[in-house]
């Protein structure tokens, strides 16, 4: 068996529940590029199971079929056996750790992970960058052709626009009219520096809602980008630390980013006692999709991109659509392969650029189709991307979150 | 047996070096189809975009021997994509255009690793469909359509794959590029097109495919019936064929099967019935109408639970996106199954399912069913644990006695899935020597040193005849055949 055994090898009962059917195929964002059955899930599914008999070794080739994988858990919805692919693939990339990594790759990984999760370093980076752009030296870093023997550098310094003020949130929002619960909400690591308005749109239109929220100061990282790229130990501690910081006794604990919100909902499978905990996670557009809204026209037309971790991780499909559909006025079109990755992944468009510069160029063409003006995706990794994608195209196109939308449209209801 | 080093060079210049799999590790994955029994890695796989460079990899082949498989998307279930005894594996699948879309004539022309529903998403909104719909077609290619000769439940009415080919584009075993068949209704000389159709690549390789539309009938009515006993469902079957209604699509599913689609599908089937009809009507929507309500009645008087009818399109959908993941849903029941594909005449459905009970009781093995009742087109799953060899040999010995049973009852091995590695050892239960030996002879005119597809189709180890032993003394013993 190649795998060092214990509780991080991939199950093989899960393995053993494909049945080599292929259904999940044509749903799979890097076969649909490469066309070859290695970089499919059945295809790494069978590698796994290849690895588990000893078939095959944990080789440079093996690791490349696994990391090329988005992760994005569309094989999951696919699958009418029910395997569990994401669950495999964390495992897989915990083996593959304890095995040897290319160097770039480890360097760019222990960057990517000492920063991101933590939300006081992200945000001296992002000040850092801040003052990058601003100083001119973006002109200077574009210029001087630095950043193009860095690809991976490249795509973090194009997919950052700007860096917005912060938005200081209170511990408490009170509920307005009758209270329909008492919620807690995640502010996120990517979300409160890049999209703090999302979260203050998030938290009005749930005090809108009837929800007093609460806003737990101190709270860290969900976890869920080292849960992917195979750190279960740094995802268990996160978790561990995360919940306690919700007091017990709130009807949900409410993100408005997908890859976090996944996560959390899983936290019971590796970790039991957690389980309490993650069954009252909810998508903001669970909540509010059953709430009394009042909301005011839009005059737009908007398309809908199904963030993968909330289409794929969380089965959350309609909701938002309905929230979208009770604005008055608003157009909804559908967006052609709206399940499809756009090659956010995480960071997984900082990892393996190329894979994701081919699908977003999918995406942009799917959108440029629509004839929307807005793009709404619940998910901040989609909205820096998308926004990349456009900008760097041309098109007039504005990406936001839902919950924006809604908080304009409760605003103009107001008016 | 090992490529040499300027044929693997050559294969390159061919397909580039990011159309040639040669790892290990690419390698193992092509090792079988969605028949996992059946596992054999070929020593390469070539992944072209264009008709040439398939000429190109036959002659090359063909030149130094070495046996070819071609693969669409590899959901076959008969073993029919993988390799035996090595070679090239040749993955269709990257060539998936739509070349002609040519609605005044009702066809189109497609590459052949098209998806076969994406064709039909292709025309839909226009108001018109590719009629085989293997419930494999969301995934399936219609190179491998063709190959298998594949049906589907709409096939009842319908007709099979090769009823819908107008034309092939075809690179014989022997290299030459040819074109079988046309748009013409009645093409001079002969029908080589029959031939090809369901020849599972052993005849060469298609490239090219026309194939026919068909104008979406005006009406749907898909209905869902279910029963306490599954002896009641195959009669009213035979009930609605004899009335005269044509369903379009008639579908039968079992307990085992119903409780494996509903967990993994969600398709909402009855819980408590012991089998389920699907029946779907198309037409002129007075017609539609009256059948639906004669069918309903013939179901209800054969003492029926429940009938019930799709409400709108995504309630259709819903139903029918449990029947065709079916069989992938079955990883739920069991981590590994045989699946049968044997035909019995429609009239001893009833018998044929009895049988089949008598058959799992005596081999203690659990039989999930799902068939194409209108056809008579039986689909059960034998469920076993490959890591309990006893578990596999019962599997294994109950699938023969099924397939004896269907025999002797007038039907025959195999209804649509094709004949492959799985079942070219069945062949002789059907056919008598002289008429295999004349199979042999038509695949030597299309492939002269068997290169293209070895062990397929046609039973390996035959008795006698000049048409089993290899046409040329270069092909070394044993590789292939």
């Amino acid at each position: 068996m190649a795998f060092v055994p214990g509780s991080a090898a991939p199950d093989i009962d899960e393995i053993r529940k494909c049945v080599h059917c292929g259904i999940c195929l044509p749903q799979c964002p890097t076969y649909r590029v490469l066309g070859e059955e290695m970089d499919s899930p059945r295809g790494r599914i069978y590698l796994m199971r290849a690895a588990a008999e000893g078939r095959v070794g944990l080789t440079e080739t093996f690791q490349r079929h696994i990391d090329l994988c988005l992760g994005c858990r569309a094989c999951e919805t696919a699958c009418p056996s029910g395997v569990r692919f994401g669950s495999l693939l964390e495992a897989t990339r915990a083996q593959l750790r304890r095995s040897r990594s290319p160097a770039r790759r480890r360097l760019l990984e222990a960057f990517v992970f000492s920063v991101f999760p933590e939300p006081v370093r992200l945000g001296l980076v992002l000040a850092a960058f801040k003052l990058y752009k601003r100083s001119g030296l973006r002109a200077l870093g574009r210029a001087s052709g630095a950043l193009r023997r860095l690809p991976s550098l490249a795509a973090m310094e194009a997919l950052l626009d700007d860096v917005p003020a912060a938005i200081p949130m209170p511990e408490v929002v009170p509920a307005c009219g009758r209270l329909a619960g008492r919620v807690g909400l995640l502010t996120g690591c990517v979300q409160r520096h890049l999209y703090p308005h999302v979260n203050r749109d998030t938290a009005r239109l749930l005090s809108l809602a009837g929800f007093e929220v609460v806003i737990p100061r101190g709270q860290g990282c969900c976890g869920a980008l080292e849960l992917h790229a195979g750190r279960p130990e740094a995802h268990a501690a996160r978790a561990r630390a995360l919940a306690p910081a919700f007091p017990a006794d709130l009807d949900f604990i409410v993100t408005n980013a997908a890859g976090c919100g996944a996560a959390m909902k899983e936290y019971g499978h590796r970790i039991p006692e957690l389980a309490p905990f993650a069954g009252r996670v909810r998508d903001v557009t669970e909540v509010l999709a059953g709430a009394d809204l009042r909301l005011g026209p839009l005059d737009l037309t908007v398309t809908y991109h199904d963030a993968c971790h909330l289409v794929h991780g969380q089965r959350v499909r309609h909701e938002p659509r309905q929230l979208l559909g009770r604005i008055p006025g608003l157009r909804l079109v559908e967006l052609g392969d709206s399940e499809l990755c756009c090659g956010s992944a995480g960071v997984y468009n900082l990892l393996e650029p190329e894979m994701a510069r081919e699908l977003l160029d999918e995406k942009l063409a799917r959108i440029a189709e629509t004839g929307a003006r807005v793009v709404a995706a619940a998910n901040p990794g989609c909205l820096l991307q998308i926004a990349w994608g456009c900008r760097e195209r041309g098109l007039d196109v504005a990406i936001v979150h839902p919950v924006e939308l809604l908080a304009r449209a409760a605003d103009a209801y107001q008016d | 047996m090992p490529l040499s080093g300027p044929f693997l060079q050559e294969l390159e210049r061919i397909v580039g070096a990011s159309g040639l799999v040669r790892t290990l590790e690419g390698r193992l994955v092509y090792e079988c189809d969605m028949h996992t029994f059946y596992k054999g890695a070929p020593d390469a796989v070539a992944l072209p975009t264009r008709t040439e460079e398939v000429v190109e990899i036959v002659n090359l082949c063909r030149r130094e021997r070495v046996p070819i498989v071609p693969r669409g998307s590899g959901t076959g279930l008969i073993g029919g994509a993988m390799a035996p005894v090595g070679g090239v594996m040749i993955g269709t699948n990257r060539m998936d255009a739509i070349l002609e879309i040519d609605l005044p004539n009702r066809c189109a022309t497609v590459q052949p690793g098209l998806i076969n529903l994406s064709l039909t998403q292709a025309v839909a909104s226009r108001g018109y469909f590719f009629a085989p719909d293997p419930s494999s077609q969301m995934v399936s290619s219609i190179g491998g359509n063709v190959a298998t000769n594949a049906g589907g439940p709409h096939c009842l009415k319908y007709g099979i794959t090769a009823n819908h080919i107008l034309g092939l584009e075809l690179v014989t075993g022997a290299g030459e590029l040819v074109r079988l068949g046309g748009t013409a209704v009645d093409r001079p000389g002969y029908d080589l097109l029959g031939a090809a159709v369901g020849s599972e690549g052993t005849f060469g390789i298609v490239t090219a495919v026309t194939v026919r539309l068909l104008h979406a009938a005006e009406a749907v009515k898909t209905i869902l019936a279910s029963f306490t006993a599954i002896e009641d469902a195959s009669e009213a079957v035979s009930a609605i064929i004899a009335a005269g209604i044509v369903p379009a699509a008639l579908e039968m599913l079992d307990e085992l099967m119903i409780r494996a689609i509903n967990e993994g599908t969600g398709a909402g089937y009855p819980k408590d019935a012991a089998a389920v009809l699907l029946i779907e009507l198309d037409g002129p929507a007075a017609e539609v109408e009256a059948q639906g309500e004669r069918a309903a009645r013939i179901c209800w008087e054969r003492g029926a639970l429940e009938v019930r009818v799709a409400a709108d399109a995504a309630e259709r959908a819903l139903l029918w996106k449990g029947r065709k993941e079916a069989a992938g849903a079955v990883g739920r029941l069991a981590p590994t199954y045989l699946l049968q594909d044997a035909v019995v005449p429609r009239s001893k459905l009833p018998a044929i399912m009895r049988e089949l009970i008598a058959i799992g009781a005596r081999h203690r093995v659990q039989i999930a069913n799902v068939f194409h009742a209108g056809d008579g087109n039986l689909h059960p799953l034998i469920l076993y644990d490959d890591r309990e060899p006893d578990q596999l040999a019962r599997a294994k010995a109950a699938n023969e006695e099924l397939l004896r049973a269907c025999i002797e009852m007038g039907g025959t091995v195999t209804g649509e899935h094709g004949v492959g590695l799985d079942k070219a050892k069945n062949l002789p239960l059907q056919y008598g020597e002289a008429d295999l030996n004349f199979m042999y002879r038509l695949r030597r005119a299309f492939d002269p040193d068997s290169i293209m597809n070895p062990g397929k189709l046609l039973p390996s180890h035959p008795a006698c005849g000049e048409g089993f032993r290899p046409a040329r003394p270069r092909v070394p013993d044993g590789a292939w055949i």
